[in-house]
């Protein structure tokens, strides 16, 4: 009974992957944009880390439903983003972290996400420092943001080109999630 | 003489080396001013004021303008592969660049074939090319954060966006990450994990905890971490243990901090302005 249901299970996987693709970019901005265009336009797709035989360093893939590629690449050229590759999905995709940490310091409120945190003054919700992360756009993401109110502030989404910058995005919308509360 | 190799978050700054030189809070390399707030500025002036106290020679610096495009962390790795021959460093730190294998693979050729090998520290994003690269173990010395030592400890992980959630779950059990990090090849000779304990490890073995004075808002200020690495490296560029180093250096870091009295707010500025204060009372202590 239970090889059974193992090999349903397998079935079931094998029919998934099959189901699936992964658009490829040249750099993380992209992805971050592709991302935000399909959602945007209603398509059922994830960002996930790229299979370990494609990956280069700071990578990111959109996976998507194949039987949709001509539509979901004509939504991408008419804004103008191309990948630059396209292939079924063949072997597991990593997953980015959905786990959050928030910390209470009193007067501030930090945020965590994978290796970046965001932290903002309860009081007039100003971000007020960005730590953590490796990639070259953390630096440079601290100097757009910190000193500005959470809702005015640029997103790491709109401005970052990195894997470090997608995390802190998310942490980003940890701390938006709990300040709307 | 240390070197430090890294990036400022400026688009068009041209590759850049020569000496690193603090007077007060002002950071010239090779008489270029460079901005002192987080990232490779803040270790570089962490480095310089360790070197001002110890009174040994001033570190040399690689910079270039990278805001995440990669561009620039690209013709860094290009130009350092060059020219490392040139020099004649003890000790390279290597910062916030952008991972990527095939550069870093390179970089570490480069290494290999200067005599005697310098002592290799890596941080950031060049930490995190090591792991991927799967040359880890060929490090000195590694300083990663909590959450980048589970990063470390994941085999599947090649960026810390990617760390599975139970070994997140984890952080709290470092002595466990540490091991998994090492049993997997995975983490440098020496680790010197930076969190509300700072532990230094070697071969997968804690050595010493430090966790006093404590100061919690150190975790949100932006370059504490990066403060550590440049003392440590100036420390070991000095001549000191590796192990020594790493204690002295995660000690220093907590007196500064303190004695800066700060807030989730400040600027690390203000902690890098105490460093020399902080290591007079550790060294006097």
């Amino acid at each position: 009974m239970l090889h059974l249901f193992k090999r349903r299970e397998r079935k079931k996987r094998d029919r998934e992957s099959v189901d699936s693709g992964i658009l490829i970019f040249a750099v993380t901005s992209d992805v971050i944009s592709g991302e935000r265009i399909l959602k945007k336009n209603g398509w059922p797709i994830r960002v996930m880390g790229p299979p370990s035989e494609i990956q280069t360093g700071c990578d990111l893939v959109i996976e998507f439903p194949l039987m949709e590629k001509l539509d979901i690449l004509r939504t991408l050229e008419r804004e103008g983003i191309s990948p630059i590759s396209v292939v079924p999905v063949s072997s597991p995709l990593l997953k980015p972290v959905d786990l959050f940490v928030l910390k209470d310091f009193g007067e501030y409120l930090m945020a965590r996400a994978a290796n970046m945190k965001i932290t903002l003054a309860k009081e007039d919700l100003r971000i007020v420092n960005i730590s953590g992360g490796g990639c070259p756009d953390v630096p440079y993401l601290a100097y757009q943001m910190v000193g500005k109110p959470l809702l005015e502030a640029p997103q790491p989404r709109d401005i970052g080109q990195t894997l470090c910058a997608y995390a802190l995005q998310l942490a980003y919308e940890e701390l938006l999630k709990k300040c709307s509360r | 003489m240390l070197a430090i190799i890294g990036t400022v978050p400026i688009q068009d700054f041209p590759i850049t080396c020569g000496r690193i030189c603090l007077t007060g809070m002002n950071l010239s390399i090779s008489d270029t001013a460079v901005d002192v707030n987080r990232g490779t500025a803040a270790l570089m002036a962490a480095a310089a004021a360790t070197c001002n106290f110890l009174g040994t020679e001033q570190p040399y610096g690689f910079l270039v303008g990278d805001i995440g495009h990669g561009k620039g962390s690209r013709n860094l790795y290009k130009f350092f592969c060059t020219h490392l021959p040139d020099y004649s460093f003890n000790t390279l730190t290597f910062h916030y660049l952008q991972p990527i294998a095939h550069w870093h693979n390179n970089i570490l050729a480069a290494i290999d074939a200067v005599a005697p090998r310098p002592v290799t520290i890596a941080d950031a994003g060049f930490m995190y090319a090591a792991k991927m690269s799967g040359y880890a173990r060929r490090y000195d010395l590694f300083t990663p954060d909590v959450g980048e030592l589970a990063f470390l400890a994941d085999e599947s992980a090649p960026h810390p966006l990617y760390t599975r959630g139970f070994l997140l779950h984890d952080e709290n059990r470092a002595e466990q990450l540490i091991e998994r990090a090492y049993a997997h090849g995975n983490a440098a000779t020496v680790l010197l994990v930076k969190g509300r304990r700072d532990l230094v490890v070697r071969n997968g073995k804690i050595l010493h905890t430090i966790s006093e004075p404590c100061v919690e808002a150190l975790e949100a200020i932006g370059g504490t971490g990066d403060t550590i690495t440049g003392i440590v490296s100036a420390l070991i560029s000095s001549g000191m243990d590796r192990v020594e180093a790493s204690v002295k250096a995660a000690m220093a870091n907590r007196i500064a901090g303190s004695l800066a009295n700060p807030t989730p707010a400040t600027n690390v500025s203000e902690i890098i302005t105490m460093i020399p204060n902080a290591l007079s009372s550790l060294f006097s202590g």
